[in-house]
């Protein structure tokens, strides 16, 4: 890898970090996914500079092209991610829902057009 | 001390134990009493009712932070110019809160409760992370306060309204970032020392997940979210 792509790479990952703690800061980006951001950039920047590491590693999993390697980890870096992503999403899903249910529940209405007593929720949890 | 307009706030997780002794001791004290309910499984809402609570029950788990906010949000619709937090697992004592409403009367908007006055003993580790928030809460701020993460608070008008409108739901959030929002709205800030009981219920946080809740800190002051909060 050149020195000029090296100091692109460098550039972009400042970039990426001005630009995830700008969001931190204006509540876009919760804190916890900034974590995940900020150590995917520090890796990559690690990775990139470090040139042996990166060599070592391609050699200890027999890969024989540096790139490659790089390539692989942000593959699954990024798969991990998303994997995250889903998981995050089916627990705001189901939270949701609990919220929709419980909102529902205090806004009952008897046959008779009169609001009905609220119903005690089932904490079926 | 002016009675009316204060609410006392007691966020509570499971607390069914502990939660009933909390309220009758406010109760004693002469001041209403909010119990917001953090979406617990167990008794809690109940028992915080049969001692004299008004009671507002959270449809799913928010956290500390989240529990606060709606008690904050309570209080502003409900005309009180001034609350008090208070632990609902017999950490602090309720018979302190006039001391905390004095230091209020004295001219401050934001009053802690420090637990190391009366000895408050703690681990190592987490010691010295408290020392290092403490630190950083004096860098900030320049103000020397001896326990940042202590919940036992009295907070009045106008941080009442800003900490109403935004308050941070996280571990640490509700604690430290509170602190520095408080500061950055330019309220004077005091601390008032209080005897300490030993926390009878509920576990002290693990220390891996301790160690995630401070990166998470760190990134947030980094970033400088608690001025931007306080605006």
């Amino acid at each position: 890898m050149t020195a000029a792509a090296q100091a692109l790479v460098v550039v972009i990952a400042l970039g990426a970090l001005i630009v995830v703690l700008w969001m931190v800061r204006r509540g876009l980006l919760k804190e916890r996914f900034a974590l995940i951001w900020l150590a995917v950039g520090a890796g990559m920047v690690v990775l990139v500079l470090v040139r042996p590491l990166l060599d070592r590693l391609s050699e200890a999993i027999g890969i024989r092209s540096g790139t490659t390697t790089l390539f692989l980890l942000a593959i699954l870096v990024i798969l991990g991610i998303l994997l995250q992503l889903s998981v995050s999403l089916t627990a705001l899903e189901e939270r949701l829902r609990d919220l929709a249910e419980a909102i529902a529940l205090d806004r009952v209405r008897s046959p008779d057009g009169e609001p009905g007593s609220p119903i005690e929720d089932t904490d079926d949890r | 001390m002016d009675t009316e307009a204060t609410l006392v706030i007691v966020p509570a997780f499971d607390e069914q134990d502990s939660v009933g002794d909390v309220v009758h001791r406010v109760r004693a004290v002469g001041l209403p009493c909010l119990v917001v309910d953090d979406g617990s499984v167990d008794a809690t809402a109940d028992k915080a009712q049969a001692a004299g609570a008004i009671v507002v029950r959270m449809p799913v788990n928010t956290g500390v932070g989240g529990a606060l906010r709606a008690g904050f949000r309570y209080a502003v619709a409900h005309g009180f110019r001034r609350v008090v937090q208070v632990d609902a697992d017999l950490q602090h004592p309720p018979e302190a809160v006039p001391d905390l409403l004095a230091a209020l009367d004295a001219g401050a908007q934001l009053a802690i409760g420090s637990r190391f006055a009366d000895g408050y003993e703690v681990g190592t580790a987490r010691r010295w992370a408290m020392r290092f928030l403490a630190f950083v809460v004096r860098l900030r701020t320049g103000v020397m306060l001896d326990d940042v993460t202590s919940g036992f608070r009295a907070v009045s008008e106008p941080l009442l309204s800003v900490f109403a409108y935004r308050f941070p739901a996280e571990y640490l959030g509700d604690t430290v970032e509170a602190i520095l929002m408080a500061h950055a709205t330019g309220a004077a800030i005091s601390q008032v020392p209080v005897p300490m009981a030993p926390r009878r219920h509920g576990e002290a946080t693990p220390s891996l997940r301790a160690g995630g809740h401070l990166a998470r800190l760190v990134v947030a002051l980094i970033a400088g979210k608690p001025s931007e909060m306080a605006r």
